[in-house]
């Protein structure tokens, strides 16, 4: 079995997988048409030709394009995410900057845009760049943030000098080195599709054979060191893995904002789900489709450099996962906290009825919503409001201006009263705390104390029947009352 | 490979700069100095307060500011710039803030997410109204010190000041300055002790928020010059170095100050010998700086401490190195 991050329950997966499957149909929906739209009017050019002239490979470009795309977008959103999860983003960003010395010596090699000789000297750079962060934060007193940018700024300064000083050759003019900032897919050939899948595919064997290591350390290192795994060796594998993906996408992206694509889709998925697994599948889905989008719309409109476009596309699947994930999103958290604020407020109403019932002694049939206003200092109009959303939820019924618990009301009133007395109970004589000052935080914990702990409380309170006010706790048979009694409810009798 | 080099002339490099040449490259190297200096001063607080990477958001997402004031305004004048840059800076805080605070999503993360958003935004805009705006993507990332315009030289009662857009960049230095001197006892106390400074009825909120809009106006004053990734090396690279030779902050703005005049005389010199963007070239020399001051430091350079390290292994067994 695998390690989950968090305990998911069944139903909240599948709830969870339908909404991921919304947003990405809202995304591929929204994103490329709406935006091809714009851009196809500027270039006076119906999108849907280009769009189907793009997406049927009539040429090779066009082919290089889309699959350059798709392999960078997967190694990206693959290894973005073990950035994420292990909170090194801003070492994404510094790796990006630092190849470009490297892009600029390789290029120098042969004088041309040799696929090979400019990856392994952007990888070197890379790898040069983040041995020097962490040198100098192991030597100096500067902190990592300081190295970071030090080392960012310094390699991107000297990428800049070797760069202008290529384009003053009389054949760097036309080298084309310049593109390496912004990234052009159409630039890339044959070679460089090679090697991307070849790159791509070692990634993605390597992630799977080693997905159990790399799990436990970037979720837990000390579990992972004291089961011996190799932490600084699974380190630098990684961060091998992470300068070769971000060397593969230099000429589509671009140097800037490689980092993006490592981080951006990444993050989307975090919001979505909280299984590794998952999140490595879905961002690299989503690197995919910003790749793909990015590189649509950049041959809609040619003189668009592909990076930022791919980069726009990401950050937009990013706002959808920001707004409209299941648990995580803005929306789903703004409608937890909205419904648990309306059941508290009802909780809050069945209290006072309680109390009112009970200065009754329990006599009388039902509470009038004048009764209900005075206990709770409130306007009749209040009082009603409260009422009629009790009778919504039929905790409580109303007839004339007198309400009636239903029993399932009645049931909920006297388990809020009781929550709320046995923790004044358990602060007063646990916890040593004064009985004037324990009402306010029983008013809190009243609404989500579960029937576990409650038993535990009583058990540890020797099931007394009186609180530090001196007023009854009701107890499970009144709550649950002999008629009443649910299966469920039947162990508790036991107390 | 030898064409790549030009060949090596002591008098061009060294000497016509500062002689025949000074009206042209003493106008430069004084710009980078202004440029270096207001970034560095401002730098150093920033790495004592471990936000060295909010300059590099910061210096990102500027962009779309800068071109949708350009676009607005229809002239690259300097208030509507200012406006719209510090516009973008105050929506990238808001983003970064928002993404973090509302979501799982770390601040590292976040910020990588907003800053490249909003710079994409930026270069996309830059093109597509290429015809229109003044400024080109390339420009963008690093700037074009040695194209500053030296016309027209400002002039107050009666003496002559320099370039405007040296006299401008001069003034935000001055004016930082300016502040460190004003509010030095705030900084430094809420810097290093952020429990006293509150203690004292020092609101860091204030601070914090008044040392980012210094941020946001010394980097959209320095864009023009130095783009927006060098900026970053121009915001930590004084601050470091001078960190590494001294511990005391009066001291380390001093040196700061220091490592920004040698770097933009020393980078004009390679510039020129390289015949590359100067800006770069002032940051290649800053770092080279970074570089020695990191090796020879006497008190914690690497050849000192291996010099220790040596001397304490005769007597008792190393610590083992803790890896990162």
């Amino acid at each position: 079995m695998r390690p989950a991050i968090t305990p998911t329950v069944g139903w909240l997966e599948a709830r969870a997988w339908l909404g991921y499957l919304g947003v990405l149909i809202l995304g591929i929906a929204l994103a490329a048409p709406a935006q091809a739209a714009g851009i196809g009017d500027l270039v006076e050019i119906h999108w849907a030709e280009q769009a189907t002239r793009f997406f049927t490979f009539q040429d090779a470009t066009v082919r290089y394009a889309l699959l350059g795309s798709i392999f960078l977008g997967l190694s990206c959103g693959l290894l973005g995410s073990f950035i994420v999860v292990r909170k090194m983003a801003l070492v994404g960003d510094a790796l990006s900057h630092a190849v470009l010395p490297g892009v600029a010596l390789g290029f120098l090699w042969n004088m041309s845009k040799d696929p090979m000789a400019i990856f392994i000297g952007a990888m070197i750079a890379g790898l040069v760049g983040t041995a020097l962060v962490s040198a100098i934060t192991r030597t100096t007193r500067l902190k990592e943030d300081a190295a970071l940018g030090l080392v960012l700024a310094t390699f991107f300064a000297a990428g800049i000098c070797l760069v202008t000083m290529i384009q003053q050759l009389p054949t760097g003019n036309k080298s084309g080195i310049d593109k390496f900032l912004f990234g052009q897919a159409a630039a890339l050939g044959a070679d460089d599709i090679k090697l991307m899948g070849a790159v791509t595919a070692v990634a993605l064997l390597l992630v799977v054979a080693f997905y159990k290591e790399l799990l436990a350390t970037s979720f837990d290192p000390g579990f992972a060191r004291a089961s011996g795994l190799p932490a600084r060796w699974i380190h630098h594998g990684l961060m091998f893995l992470l300068a070769a993906a971000v060397v593969i996408a230099l000429q589509a992206v671009g140097v800037v904002l490689v980092s993006a694509m490592l981080v951006t889709p990444a993050a989307a998925a975090y919001l979505l789900t909280d299984r590794l697994h998952r999140l490595v599948t879905l961002a690299s889905l989503f690197g995919v489709a910003a790749g793909v989008s990015g590189a649509f719309l950049s041959f809609v409109g040619p003189s668009l450099p592909t990076g930022p476009l791919m980069v726009v596309g990401a950050s937009f699947v990013f706002a959808l996962a920001f707004m409209f994930a299941p648990r995580h999103g803005v929306i789903a958290r703004w409608w937890r906290r909205r419904t648990g604020a309306a059941r508290t407020r009802r909780e809050n109403t069945l209290k006072s009825m309680f109390h009112v019932w009970e200065a009754a002694a329990f006599r009388a049939e039902g509470v009038t919503l004048t009764e209900l206003a005075e206990k709770r200092r409130e306007t009749l109009e209040d009082a009603q409001r409260l009422g009629r959303a009790l009778v919504r939820h039929d905790l409580a019924t109303l007839s004339g201006d007198v309400l009636y618990f239903t029993p399932a009301g009645k049931q909920r009133a006297s388990e809020i009263v009781r929550n709320h007395r046995l923790w004044e109970l358990y602060l007063t004589n646990s916890a040593g705390i004064a009985p004037d000052h324990v009402h306010e935080d029983a008013e809190r914990i009243e609404h989500v104390l579960g029937e576990t702990v409650v038993r535990a409380l009583e058990r540890r309170l020797d099931y007394a029947r009186v609180d530090p006010h001196g007023r009854s706790i009701p107890t499970p048979r009144e709550i649950h009352g002999d008629a009443g009694l649910t299966d469920e409810s039947k162990p508790r009798r036991k107390s | 490979m030898t064409s790549l080099i030009p060949p090596y002339d002591a008098h061009a490099v060294w000497v016509a700069p500062w002689t025949e040449q000074l009206s042209l490259y003493g106008w430069i190297a004084a710009m980078g100095f202004a440029v270096a200096a207001a970034c560095g001063l401002v730098g150093n607080y920033l790495m004592l307060r471990r936000m060295a990477l909010m300059g590099d958001a910061v210096s990102h997402s500027v962009l779309p500011g800068l071109v949708v004031a350009f676009l607005v305004s229809g002239s690259r004048s300097t208030g509507p710039m200012f406006v719209g840059a510090l516009a973008a800076g105050a929506a990238a805080t808001l983003i970064i803030e928002t993404i973090h605070t509302r979501t799982r999503v770390k601040q590292d993360a976040a910020i990588g997410i907003a800053f490249s958003t909003l710079f994409a935004l930026g270069v996309i805009l830059t093109v597509a109204f290429a015809g229109q705006i003044d400024l080109d993507a390339e420009c963008v990332l690093y700037g074009e010190i040695s194209f500053v315009p030296l016309e027209p030289m400002v002039t107050l009662g009666g003496w002559t000041l320099g370039p405007e857009p040296f006299v401008r960049m001069a003034a935000v230095a001055v004016g930082v300055g300016v502040m460190i001197l004003v509010w030095y006892k705030e900084l430094l106390v809420s810097s290093f002790d952020p429990g006293l400074a509150r203690s004292l009825g020092i609101n860091p909120a204030l601070l914090h928020y008044g040392l980012m809009a210094t941020l946001s106006i010394v980097v959209v004053s320095a864009f023009e010059a130095v783009g927006a990734i060098l900026v970053i090396a121009m915001l930590i690279l004084p601050g470091s170095t001078a960190s590494m030779l001294t511990t005391r902050l009066p001291k380390v703005h001093l040196l700061s100050l220091l490592h920004a005049a040698l770097s933009s005389v020393l980078g004009v010199s390679l510039g020129i010998w390289l015949n590359c963007s100067m800006a770069a070239a002032m940051v290649v020399a800053g770092a080279v700086l970074f570089g020695l001051a990191w090796l020879a430091s006497p008190s914690q350079g690497l050849v000192a401490r291996w010099w220790h390290g040596r001397r304490r292994e005769s007597v008792e067994q190393p610590a083992p190195g803790v890896g990162v």
